[in-house]
Formats: structure tokens, sequence, C-alpha cells
């Protein structure tokens, strides 16, 4: 609009010219900002959509359909050496005694298809539920106890509806018999559904119906506590130095030059440097949780020191000028007064430095934590996966009720970062202080 | 004794030192002597002179024992597999060191046998002499220092050093790692531009890493073609999708939280959009890979098109909804930082909102979103989980957001996950990827800073 629109006009004429274009204007200003917040509009629809999707996938997946079988414990024949020893339970028939409880079920003698057939409609890992069952309770044997295995996968599916009735019988993953058993064992009342214990005791298994997240959960845990016992006094520390004592010099500003493009690094990067460097060069062994958290230390040492430094520079120099004043050192300063008023703002930074090592998978598929392992982790330098590399290899695996205990184990992931999340902004509303 | 307890017996030796020293001196001040410093620093002093020596020389000699018989062991090799060198020694050396942690498989050979027993032999010597002579330091610095305790020694300074000088370290880690990376993937580049050429591996327009019979270095005459064109175009195609949704989203979120938003509307907003940050990117990757990606092929395919399933624009898409948030809060702080006066100014010309804030407030903000657009792109360009999960392997050269492509970080994963032969072109091509990979992020990086650096005006 230059000032020519308006020469040689009457006042009144331009007023109305100007009034004609607000009209305009004001539309312009309404589609704006409708922009803005349609804008953002469609960025909460994508959390609602994202949070939806695996809500709704993942909290069926918590639960499982159980079977109840009556299992006679016939010592004799369930220990066989009479020890409880792990031998003499294993060298048992846990197996035989749940299919004779099967067949019961049902009440059939059983030919051998309906054994083949019921062989295959609980867990594979009955019998070593029901060995796990006498050595946790050693004063039943003898007598029959209703326990409740698991009914295997594709059963699972069945009852979900992902299998159909009507789908023809040469299409489907189980055949009519099969379908016609689990209807008598639903009109006896020995199928239920609640709450899955494979999903958080059991570790991981190739059949989806036994497969859990007990060794991952443990895995991530020992990761986590060997990453933040590195990330945060070298974290701290480093600010320290960076915020209290370093001089303006060359050196310095390499460090911080430093800090600043690793906080850019991709973070497969930082895997591909704990292969190099930690299994190749100095030969540690692979997907041990000691390599998994030194590798994301390093990866969240930028956030910690970042945050950290933020937390010191807010706390004011007069804070330091008494302390001084009154005859303490430059380190009693620091240690005395500076590191206690800025420890919630650095625990914050740490906490969400945590959030983000729990949540990341990339290095750790390069350093070998992607293995299948099926023994709970026990130490630091045992073979582990974790959380997001779990959820990662599940997400591979083609079975129908994977896709449900894929999303089960990212709500568990989603649930143990927003509990993190929530602990970090507490803890700043609670300890932060205005000046 | 191992590694472990003996540190925990300096831990020990330096603790009883710090209650000695500290004793010391309180009773001293009991009896009515005057101290430069707290019996607290006399305490500390005397425990961390007899630590801290004694943990370094551990540490040393720990890592320099092992590569010493490593070294010596070799005298015990058969004549052949030292002429062969190279992966044979590698194979000799795990043989010897599984035999002497007691793995045996089958009957050992007799210079098995030999190696790891002289093995057992340097072992136990080195670390008793260890043990001994670590022991000795500790107790010899403890003392030492312990008689240094007197009312005139400034113990309080001496510590202050110490501390200081293990801030200094702490600081330089971030140099070690940044080392640490540049070395890691360096060395396995240049090896790698041995077997092929960097002008075949920048400028190539296939890439086929997979006969493993094609070493460049062995017979010749194989398939395996090197070029990085294909991921690099894969890679710009995935992020340009990501970007084409989170910019514009992104940037009217972030005028709109700056410009329009009442305060509390937008402290219950900014958090919200944050969540997308937080979300691990391997949930991503399974919502990409389970949920948009056959979407986007039925959609397609109602619409005629021929849609991968594996396409790019349904690992972009996700992407893109990934890097929102970063893209907002950034352009936010960027768009606060812009000065009220200007738009003041512009209101008092009689401009509305929008007017200001288009033709006023976005102007003066530009630089700095630019910058975080280039963040943006560094962050897509080295997202790795969602296009592992969804965006395939195929290295097809295609600038179709329909077609399925792969990205350098997938590739990077799909080769170094799991078992590999450490010598092969397949392997090292991963590190000479990742190289690529890293001078792209950094300069982007680095671009952005000097962005901000050249347009940012001084209002104040």
């Amino acid at each position: 609009m230059t000032d020519n629109a308006f020469k040689g006009l009457s006042p009144q004429e331009a007023t109305a010219r100007v009034q004609a274009s607000l009209k305009l204007r004001k539309a312009k200003e309404s589609r704006f900002r409708l922009m803005g917040a349609s804008a953002i509009g469609l960025a909460l629809l994508f959390l609602v959509v994202l949070f939806g999707g695996i809500l709704h996938k993942g909290v069926p997946g918590l639960f499982q359909y159980y079977v109840t079988l009556d299992v006679e414990l016939n010592q004799e024949r369930l220990d066989p050496k009479g020890d409880l020893s792990v031998e003499s339970l294993y060298s048992g028939d846990a197996d035989a005694l749940i299919l004779e409880a099967a067949l019961r079920s049902i009440g059939e003698e059983g030919g051998r298809k309906t054994k083949r057939a019921l062989r295959k409609m609980y867990s594979s890992g009955s019998g070593i539920r029901l060995i796990e069952y006498v050595q946790a309770n050693p004063d039943q044997l003898g007598t029959t106890q209703s326990i409740k295995f698991a009914v295997d996968d594709d059963i699972d599916s069945f009852m979900r509806g992902f299998i159909q009735r009507e789908t023809p019988e040469e299409d489907r993953r189980i055949d009519n018999y099969t379908i016609s058993i689990v209807d008598r064992w639903q009109e006896a009342g020995l199928i239920s559904y609640h709450l899955s214990d494979y999903l958080f005791f059991g570790s991981a298994s190739r059949d989806a119906e036994m497969a859990g997240i007990k060794g991952a959960l443990i895995g991530s845990l020992t990761t986590l506590f060997i990453c933040i016992s590195i990330a945060f006094p070298l974290g701290v520390a480093a600010a320290v130095y960076l915020e209290e004592l370093a001089p303006k010099n060359r050196f310095t500003e390499i460090i911080e030059i430093n800090i600043n493009n690793l906080a850019a690094v991709p973070s497969v990067v930082f895997g591909i440097m704990g292969l190099a460097i930690f299994i190749v060069a100095f030969g540690m062994p692979r997907s041990i949780p000691l390599v998994g958290g030194i590798v994301l230390a390093l990866m969240t040492l930028p956030t910690i020191i970042i945050s950290s430094r933020a937390a010191i520079r807010a706390v004011p120099p007069s804070i330091r000028d008494a302390a001084l004043g009154i005859g303490a050192s430059k380190m009693q300063t620091i240690f005395h007064h500076v590191l206690p008023l800025a420890l919630p703002g650095m625990l914050t930074g740490t906490i969400i430095g945590m959030a983000q090592a729990l949540g990341e998978t990339a290095p750790l598929l390069m350093i070998g934590m992607v293995a299948f392992i099926v023994d709970i982790p026990e130490g630091f330098m045992d073979p582990a996966t974790v959380l997001p590399v779990q959820i990662f290899m599940w997400a591979d695996f083609a079975e129908r009720m994977f896709i449900q205990k894929t999303s089960a184990a990212i709500i568990i992931l989603l649930a143990f970062l927003i509990i993190m999340n929530a602990a970090a902004i507490m803890l700043r509303k609670k300890l932060e202080r205005r000046w | 004794m191992a590694f472990s307890s003996l540190f925990l017996l300096l831990i020990a030796i330096g603790a009883l030192f710090y209650f000695a020293g500290k004793r010391r001196v309180d009773h001293a001040r009991a009896a009515g002597q005057t101290f430069h410093s707290l019996p607290n620093y006399h305490g500390l002093w005397t425990g961390l002179l007899a630590l801290v020596p004694a943990t370094l020389v551990l540490l040393v000699w720990s890592i320099v024992d092992i590569q010493l018989f490593q070294h010596w062991v070799r005298d015990f090799y058969p004549a052949e597999v030292l002429a062969a060198g190279g992966s044979q020694e590698v194979v000799a050396l795990a043989k010897v060191e599984n035999l002497v942690a007691g793995v045996r498989f089958g009957e050992p050979e007799a210079w098995l046998v030999q190696a790891s027993d002289a093995w057992m032999t340097w072992s136990s010597t080195s670390t008793w002499l260890k043990s001994l002579f670590v022991i000795g330091l500790a107790l010899g610095c403890g003392l030492f220092s312990y008689r240094q305790i007197s009312p005139n020694f400034r113990a309080r300074n001496g510590v202050e050093r110490i501390i200081a000088g293990a801030l200094i370290v702490a600081s330089t880690i971030a140099i070690l790692t940044t080392l640490g990376i540049v070395v890691s993937v360096l060395f396995e580049t240049i090896r790698f531009f041995k077997l092929v050429p960097p002008t075949e591996f920048i400028f190539g327009t296939e890439w086929n890493p997979q006969f493993e019979g094609a070493e460049r270095a062995g017979s010749g005459g194989g398939t395996a073609v090197y070029g990085m064109l294909p991921m690099f175009v894969g890679t710009f195609l995935i992020s340009t999708v990501a970007l084409v949704v989170a910019v514009p989203v992104g940037l009217a979120s972030a005028i709109y939280l700056a410009e329009y938003a009442k305060p509390k509307t937008r402290a219950t907003i900014k958090p919200l959009l944050e969540i997308l940050a937080g979300v691990p990117t391997v949930v991503y990757g399974f919502f990409a890979a389970l949920t948009v990606a056959p979407m986007i092929k039925n959609i397609g395919e109602a619409l005629g098109l021929t849609v991968a399933s594996e396409s790019a624009l349904a690992a972009g898409l996700v992407m893109g909804v990934m890097i929102i948030p970063f893209i907002s809060s950034l352009a936010d702080d960027v768009i606060n930082s812009v000065p009220q006066s200007l738009r003041d100014a512009a209101y008092g010309l009689g401009s509305t909102k929008s007017e200001a804030t288009r033709q006023v407030v976005l102007p003066a903000a530009l630089p700095g979103i630019v910058a975080a657009i280039i963040l943006a792109v560094s962050r897509a360009v080295g997202e790795t989980m969602i296009v592992v999960m969804a965006a395939g392997l195929a290295a097809n050269l295609s600038f179709n957001p329909l077609d399925a492509v792969t990205t350098v970080t997938s590739q990077i994963v799909t080769i170094l996950v799991g078992d590999q032969e450490f010598e092969s072109a397949k392997t090292l091509s991963a590190f000479a990827l990742s190289t690529m990979l890293i001078i792209l992020t950094l300069g982007l990086n680095f671009f952005a800073l000097q962005i901000v650096k050249k347009y940012r005006e001084q209002y104040d």
C-alpha cells in the first residue's frame, strides 16, 4: 500500500476505501488465526491417533486367554527322584500329566487325533509352568489342582475373533475339530480371560502366548543403572567446570563445541562407536548391559551437561558473593552453596536424559543387544536385551498375537517414560526457586 | 586378586587413611593447636593420596598386562598361523583365551596347552606383583601424606587441586567421545576406500552389498556394487516428506502459540506437543509399519496407484509427526525473542495481528526459523528406527514417495546387526556410510549455526 493510493481523495473517500478493505483484512486475520489453531489441532490429533492406536491394540495385549485344567500332581511321575530338584522335575512327566488333564476336561479317552489336537491347544511351555507350580507348592503333591495354562496363540486369536469360524477350514490356522474342543471348553467354563502373567513374568520366547518382558525390563534397568552412574557424575562435574572454573580460552571453547556437536550426532553413530571401540578394540563381550550403559551414557551426556549448566547459571551470583565474602574458598562455594541449589535443575535434566536413554534402540542394536536371550540377566556382564529392542524384535514376528504383545510392551514402556517425565516435572515444580 | 576386589581393598585403605588423618587433626585441635585447614581436608588429603595414585597404577597395569600377554603368546603359535597372519592370529588368540578361561572344545592341540599354561603363569605372576605393588603404593603414599599433617600444611588447597583436576578430566570426556567417534569410523572408512574407490562409492548409483564372494581384494569379477547415491536419495526423499508434514504444522503451531494463545492454553498445549518428541522412535516405527503403511497402500490402490507396501511416504509421514514438536518449540523460542517493540510499531501503524506477524515478526525471526528447519533436517537424516522398521531395504534410486526406498541409517543397521566378518567390504561399507552420515549431520548443524550467527539482528 503506497501513499499514492490515497492521493487526491477526499477524507470521506479515503475512509470509505479503508472501510471497504477492512472486511477483507479481518477475514484474512481470522483465516490466519484459524490456520494456526488447526495446525495445533492437527498435531494433537496425531497424538491422539498414535496413543489411541497403541492403546486400542495394546490394552487387549495385557490380557490373554487361559484354560483351567485339573492336573493330577502325581508325585512319582512329576518328581521321579523324589527330591524336588530341578533335574528330577525336568526328567518327570509334567507334559503327559497336562495332556491327561486336558483329555479329562473334554471327557474323552483320546485317540491319536484328539491328543495331537489337544497338544496344540495349550501353550507348549505348560510343562515348565507346571514344574514351577510344583516348586512353589510342594505340599500339594499327590492332590489334584486346578491350574490355569495359556491357550495356544492361534486359539487366543480365535477367541478374539481374528480367526473366524466362517472362514473355510482349509484357509484357517485351526481346524474344525479344534474349534469343537474350544466350544466344549467354553461350555464347561474352563476358558477365562484375564491379566497376562506370562507378559509380566515371562521371558523372550518364539511362542507368542508365552512371550514376556521380564528379561528385557531387567536388562533395561541394569543398563539404565550403568548409564546414570556414569552420566550423572561426569555430566555434573563437566558442567561445574565449564560454568564455574573454566578460563575463557581455546581449550574451553573446544570442549563446548564438542558438546554441542555430540548433541547433534545421530544416536546410531554412538552405537557404531561402541561397537568399534568397546567391543572390537577393547574386546568386551557383545550384548551386555555394561557396554550398553556406557554407550547410552556418552549419548545422554550432552543433554545432562547442557541442563546442568543452565541450572548452575540460574543460581544468582549473590549466593556466590556471600559465600566468598565470609571466607569460603572457590570449591567450598561451589560444593556447599551452588551445587545444592542447582541440584533440582540438574536432576530434572538427568531424568529427561534417562528417559531418552530408556527409549533408545538404534545404538543398542549396534552393540548386539538384539540377540534372542531367554535367560533373565543377573548382572552387568550377562547378555541382555532392553525393552525397546524387545519391541523391535517382536514387531518382526509374524504371529497375530505378537502384535498385541508388542503393543502391550509399548504401553509398559510409555508408562515408564510418562512416570519419569512426570517425576521430572514434579521435581521442577516442587523445588524450583524464584530468586 | 581380581581387579574389582583389589579396587575395593584400595578404597578401604583410602577410607582408613581418611579417618586416621582426620582423627589426628581432631585430637591436635582438641589439644589447642590451630591448623590451616579443617580436619576434614586433612583426612581427605591423606585418603585421596592413598587411593588415587594406586588406582591409576592398577588401571594402567590391568590394561597393559593383557596386551603384553597377547604379544608374548605369539611365540607359541605354529609357524603356519603366523605366516597366514590376520584373522588366523585372531582365531588362535581366541582359542588360547578360551582355554585359559577353562572352555574346552575337544582335545586341545599341544601348542595350545603350552600357550595357555604359559599365559596362566604370566597372569598369576602379574596378578601377584600387581597386588603387592598397588597395595604397597597405597600404604606408602598414605603414610607419606599422614606424616605431612602439620598445622601449617595446606591440605585444603591440595584437595581442591585434585578436585579441580577431576573436574577437568570429566569435561574432556566430550572431546574423547568425539575423538572416539572419529577414530572408530575413520580407519574402517579408509580401509573401505582401499577396496572400493571413493569416487565409485560417492557417485555410484547402484547399491548391492549382498555378494560376499565379490571382494575386490580377492578374485574379482564379482557383482557387489557399493554406490551410496540410492541411499542418500532415499534419505533425502523420506526427509522431504517428513518436512512437508512437519514444517507447516510446526511453524503454524509455533505462530499460534507465540502470538495468539493465552498463557494458560500455551502452558497446556506446549507440553502436550512435546509428548510427541518423547515417544521412543521404535514406537513410531511400529506405528508406521503396522498402521500407516497399510493405510497408505489401501488408499493408493483405491485411487489406482501402485504403492509399495513399505513406501517412503509412510515412513516420512510418521517421521514428520515426530519432528513437529522439534520445529514448533524451536520456532516458538525464536518468535518469542523478537522484541515486543516491533509488534507495537506495526500495530501503531494500523496493522492487524496477522499482518504484523507475517510482515514484521516472521521476517525478523526468519534466520532462527531457517536454522530450526535445518536442525530438523539433520534430525530426520539421522533418524534410524522408523526407517529400519517402515522403509524397507530395497535400494531403489527413486524420487517417487510411493516407492520403497532405503536410507543410510537403515543400511548401517542392517549391515552391522548380528555377526559380521570384520574384514569384508560389506561390513566396512557401513563405516563409510557412517562417515558420510556424520559429515552430513554435522555439516547441517554447522550451517544452521552460521545462519543464526550471520543474520541475527541485534535489537537491544
